[in-house]
């Protein structure tokens, strides 16, 4: 013991300190601070995700539209791969010896441990010549995987197509998706996305610090097995499908087929198409810009993204709602000297020819231009000339009951509106109170502003069909093993005019058929009702154009076809529905009293001259007495998704009425 | 006092340290068992194995350690500048004939896959000289002279370890300044070491000299003012001032000029100022996951993830902290912090009882080093020293440390045993 003595204490002190100071950050790190326990299992845990099968879709009749068919992705594992005929090696893959560096040397870039992707998608036959040998190949190996395959390779805009995510959808979908998974990018494949998708399959791993598997966690008690995705029912028959997509061949237009009693589209057709099997696979980017370039704009998906004036395949329209208005009677004549004048613009019928007097069944058999003008001219001015304002609005009602100008909710993505023309318009044209109905006459005959979807004008026929209401068209009929249908699909939805005023205008569009306008494309034994409509537009000649529905008792299809720039609709749009409808009904097609066969309309080329057909920026504003023409039709809905609608609004405000004077408004 | 009863060769031996030893080897065995496992050779004892190795140097450690008590005590006090001088040669040998690994030249090839790490014995012998030497009659450590003498036997091994380079366990040798403030030296050598720390962290950390020196100025004249009584405080305090300020620049100047970038990384990750966790600061962060996630009770043997998949580095040597903390969490750090903090008090206990002044300053010397790599070490592990490798007492795996240690720690035990007997130094 010596005099320093106490200072053991302060040692001692100094010792237990320090260690107390451990002591405390240990007790931080090790019990209040949790992130270490969640690190740690980051570290060990990797969950590999198996992907399910997307959902199989069929037509109505269960023949597959789209399958799931096994392709072979080929990874390697640089640290396991041992020197191999390398020459071989490519000859089975078909690649060249510079891909082989380029992809293995990317392989080796990425890790020597780990297993990348070396080769993608190969076809079932290059596999298998490949398989028989890959035990030659130590550190190469195989992964199935499910490609979507078109057996038909019809319906393409309707069927869509599927595509890597991106950052943004795995941001919106809450972690459901991760990168490189696919998702649906339009059509079917879109909107019923979640449906198709299925769940994935969870494994969870343990893997070391190099990432090198060491087993499953937890012995595989919070692994789950992917969940395919549902089987779509849809509601197109796969045998008018591909009927309608060969008669539309060389061909720009749409048809849409419906079936009244339920709102099922039967066929959905937009052409030019293209073969879905493209958007597939290896070439798939190659393939799409391709497309992309077409001047034909295959991806437009004309049934609900091309608008045309419905020319006077609206004039049954029109009628209902002045029979409902009380305006006319079934009897009300009319005598149709050619021509008709509204205020100081005559109005021709087509050819000039003069109808004589015409009821409501033989004006819309002839298709007579000057009765419904007659009839819209009455209606505008039923609460006298300064109210036009205030009637306009209530025929715009009665007019989009029908589902003119607005979405009619289709379960597809990117459906139009249409267009039909509000006051607002009007009163910014010229001023309020500064029109007339002699101004906006041309409406009576589906001309002028008005303008509609291949979709929307089937779905009138269906209204019409049915005396009075619709179902909301729809193309998936049902969802999954259990073929659930959606409750709104049963719902029927009134337009507000009474059954009883249907049956005059139907007589009318039975005798278009049987001895009028479209006498050429009546079907053998099948009592069809339509209407033919010759819609002008400003990109060369008219949109041949023709709505229907069959057979008058208990109809069984409504539908609508338009081919852009091919004339009257009695010479290309009839023919080619009749063929539709026959074909659904009967599952064969006669010879008609006319000769003509679909051959002839398979055959027949009608795509527009691209000296017309070529749409540049579109829509400059052009000063008014300039303005001949409607800027009605496809292309033109084509600049608008180019360009903000609201805009485009703004900067044509005028495709008007000072044109339309000096339109020549023969119809028929 | 009876000296003449009948002695056995464990006679006054301390068992309570016998058993703190005990218990420190197998738990470190246990860990390395954990952390190096192998599943071709399971079996605790097999000698392919680190954990099989351990167990042959536990083995070997308890022979030692029996020799030892069988010896004469003086052996070791006449012996100490025999033992200095060797392990001094072996350090400048190593510097020769040493194996490199891990950018430390600090082992000698014995062959057979065994390996000397001289540095760690230079502990054991720098201790025993420095006890020899202040135990001496005319020795006053707080003598210039004396103290001169004193800090060379130090600084000499430091010297050539720094010439390895092992930072580690150079560092460790500075820890026996407890052993000079116990036997006398002023408490301001002391105060000034902890001032160095402070001042160390508090320069690389603001990165602001004149904000450093402004301070210390202004701390100085705050007590000049306090005690403008005391004549000989202000000339002390003027003399630390100026040392400080001189620390400070020296400190940033070795930062930026002398250090070699991968410790300059090291001290960065401790201090907050780079976090890279990928690259340098690996190491650190997989060690604080890995004893993070123990939480109260640990994961279990042999069940700790960090540990099992290698996530950690050099798990059985330098981090094998990690392997305690993760498999038996908090509890198992409080276990094995609360042994080594029960065996530095207890060498305390020890020195205060001897007579001799040797054996006392010997033990000072023990319980310093050992606190010493006791902080370091699990310091480094959980973040809040930097990181150099020095290991853990008896835990980590490596016959050279626990062949040292045992060493040291049986010598005191014989030193003690004879504490009733005759002083021979």
């Amino acid at each position: 013991m010596n005099k320093f003595f106490e200072r053991r204490y302060v040692i001692a002190g100094i010792f237990i300190t320090l260690i107390f100071i451990l002591l405390a950050r240990l007790f931080y790190i090790q019990i209040i601070d949790d992130r270490y326990l969640l690190y740690a299992q980051d570290n060990v845990l990797r969950r590999v995700y198996t992907n399910p099968a997307r959902g199989p879709i069929t037509d109505r009749n269960k023949k597959a539209l789209v399958q799931n068919e096994p392709f072979y992705d080929i990874w390697v594992t640089p640290k396991e791969v041992k020197p191999f005929d390398t020459l071989e090696f490519c000859r089975l893959l078909s690649i060249t010896k510079d891909d082989f560096n380029k992809q293995f040397t990317k392989a080796v870039k990425y890790s020597r441990n780990l297993a990348s992707i070396f080769e993608k998608q190969l076809s079932p036959q290059v596999y298998a010549a490949f398989q028989e040998r890959l035990s030659e190949f130590p550190g190469f190996y195989s992964e199935v995987r499910y490609l979507r395959t078109y057996p038909d390779s019809v319906a393409a805009q309707f069927l869509g197509f599927i595509g890597e995510v991106t950052d943004n959808d795995i941001k919106r979908s809450g972690k459901y998706y991760r990168a490189g998974d696919y998702i649906g990018v339009t059509g079917v494949e879109k909107s019923y996305e979640d449906a198709l998708r299925g769940q994935h399959g969870v494994q969870n791993l343990m893997v070391d610090s190099r990432g090198r598997q060491k087993g499953s966690y937890a012995n595989g008690a919070y692994d789950t097995a992917a969940v395919a995705g549902e089987r779509l029912i849809s509601s197109l028959d796969i045998r008018i499908q591909k009927l309608g997509e060969q008669l539309m061949k060389n061909k720009v237009g749409s048809i849409v087929a419906i079936e009244p009693s339920t709102g099922e589209i039967l066929c959905y057709v937009s052409s030019p198409t293209y073969n879905p099997n493209l958007m597939v696979g290896r070439q798939r980017g190659n393939n799409a810009a391709e497309l992309y370039k077409s001047p034909y704009k295959p991806f437009f998906i004309r049934p609900i993204q091309a608008y045309y004036p419905p020319g006077s395949s609206f004039k049954p329209l029109s009628a209902l709602i002045a029979l409902q208005e009380g305006i006319i009677t079934p009897q009300t004549s009319y005598y149709c000297p050619g021509y008709y004048w509204a205020g100081n613009h005559k109005i021709k019928c087509f050819h000039n020819e003069a109808h004589g007097n015409v009821n409501l069944t033989s004006a819309v058999a002839a298709s007579c231009n000057g009765y419904f003008s007659m009839v819209f001219e009455k209606l505008m001015n039923y609460y006298g000339v300064k109210n036009t304002a205030t009637t306009f609005t209530n025929w715009r009602n009665n007019v989009t009951k029908f589902g003119l100008g607005s979405r009619l909710g289709l379960d597809m993505p990117s459906e139009g509106k249409g267009n039909v023309p509000t006051t607002a318009h009007y009163d910014k044209i010229y001023h309020p109170g500064g029109w007339r109905s002699s101004t906006v006459i041309s409406l009576a005959i589906g001309q002028g502003e008005l303008l509609a979807t291949p979709l929307q004008l089937a779905n009138i026929e269906c209204t019409i069909a049915n005396h009075g209401f619709y179902y909301k068209p729809h193309l998936i009929k049902a969802i999954g093993e259990k073929e659930i249908i959606k409750p709104e699909y049963r719902v029927k939805n009134y337009v507000g005019i009474d059954s009883l005023y249907f049956e005059p205008l139907i007589d009318g569009m039975q005798a278009v058929v049987e001895r009028g306008t479209a006498v050429l494309s009546k079907i053998p034994g099948v009592v069809m009702c339509g209407k033919t409509g010759t819609a002008q537009n400003n990109h060369g000649e008219d949109h041949s154009v023709f709505v229907a529905f069959a057979p008058r008792e208990n109809p069984k299809i409504a539908i609508a076809v338009i081919v852009e720039n091919s004339g009257e609709g009695a010479h290309w749009a009839a023919p080619i529905a009749s063929f539709i409808v026959e074909k659904y009904l009967k599952d064969s097609i006669t010879t008609r009293e006319s000769g003509i066969t679909p051959e002839q309309f398979i055959n027949a080329n009608r795509l527009p001259d691209l000296g017309n057909y070529s749409i540049k920026g579109k829509v400059k504003p052009t000063p008014k007495d300039t303005l001949k023409k409607l800027k009605t039709d496809s292309s033109n809905k084509k600049a608008r998704i180019n360009t903000p609608v609201k805009r485009n609004k703004k900067a044509t405000p005028v495709k008007l009425v000072a044109a339309l004077l000096e339109r020549k408004d023969d119809e028929h | 006092m009876n000296t003449n009863q009948q002695r056995g060769f464990f006679f006054n031996v301390d068992w309570i340290m016998v058993f703190i030893y005990l218990a420190l080897c197998t738990i470190g065995w246990l860990n390395i068992h954990s952390a190096a496992f192998d599943e071709k050779h399971p079996y605790f004892m097999d000698t392919a194995t680190n954990y099989g190795k351990q167990f042959l140097y536990i083995m070997v450690g308890i022979l030692v350690g029996i020799i030892i008590l069988l010896l004469e005590t003086r052996f070791f006090s006449t012996l100490a500048p025999v033992f200095y001088g060797i392990t001094m040669l072996l350090l400048m040998a190593v510097l020769v004939v040493g194996r490199n690994v891990g950018g430390n030249q600090a082992w000698i090839s014995l062959g057979g896959g065994f390996r000397l790490q001289p540095s760690e014995f230079a502990k054991f012998s720098t201790c025993l000289l420095l006890a020899r030497y202040l135990s001496g009659t005319n020795v006053r450590v707080a003598e210039t002279k004396s103290f001169l003498i004193a800090a060379s036997i130090i600084v000499f091994p430091m010297f050539l370890i720094m010439l390895q380079p092992d930072a580690g366990s150079t560092l460790v040798f500075s820890t026996l300044l407890f052993v000079l403030y116990r036997e006398g030296v002023s408490p301001y050598f002391l105060i000034l070491e902890g001032l160095f720390i402070t001042l160390f962290v508090l320069t690389l950390k603001l990165n602001n000299l004149t904000f450093i020196v402004g301070g210390l100025i202004l701390l100085a004249a705050l007590i000049i003012l306090l005690f403008r009584r005391n004549r000989k405080l202000i000339r002390v305090i003027m003399l630390g001032l100026a040392i400080c300020v001189a620390f400070v620049f020296s400190v940033k100047f070795i930062y930026t000029s002398i250090l070699k970038p991968h410790q300059k990384v090291r001290i960065d990750i401790v201090l907050g100022i780079t976090k890279d966790i990928k690259g340098k600061g690996y190491n650190v962060n997989q060690s604080k996951i890995a004893i993070g996630s123990g939480k109260m009770w640990g994961r279990g043997y042999m069940q700790g993830t960090q540990t099992k998949y290698s996530f950690v580095p050099e798990q059985s040597t330098d981090f094998i902290f990690c392997t305690v903390g993760e498999e038996w969490g908090f509890a198992g750090s409080i276990v094995v912090l609360g042994l080594y903090l029960f065996l530095v008090l207890r060498i305390i206990r020890i020195a205060e009882r001897q007579r001799s002044p040797f054996s006392r300053i010997y033990a000072y010397g023990v319980a310093s080093v050992i606190f010493f790599h006791v902080i370091i070490n699990i310091g480094m592990t959980i973040g809040v020293v930097p990181s150099i490798g020095i290991p853990l007492p008896l835990i980590s795996y490596g016959g050279s440390s626990l062949l040292s240690f045992t060493i040291m720690i049986f010598v005191l035990i014989k030193l003690d045993s004879n504490r009733m007997g005759m002083i021979y130094a």
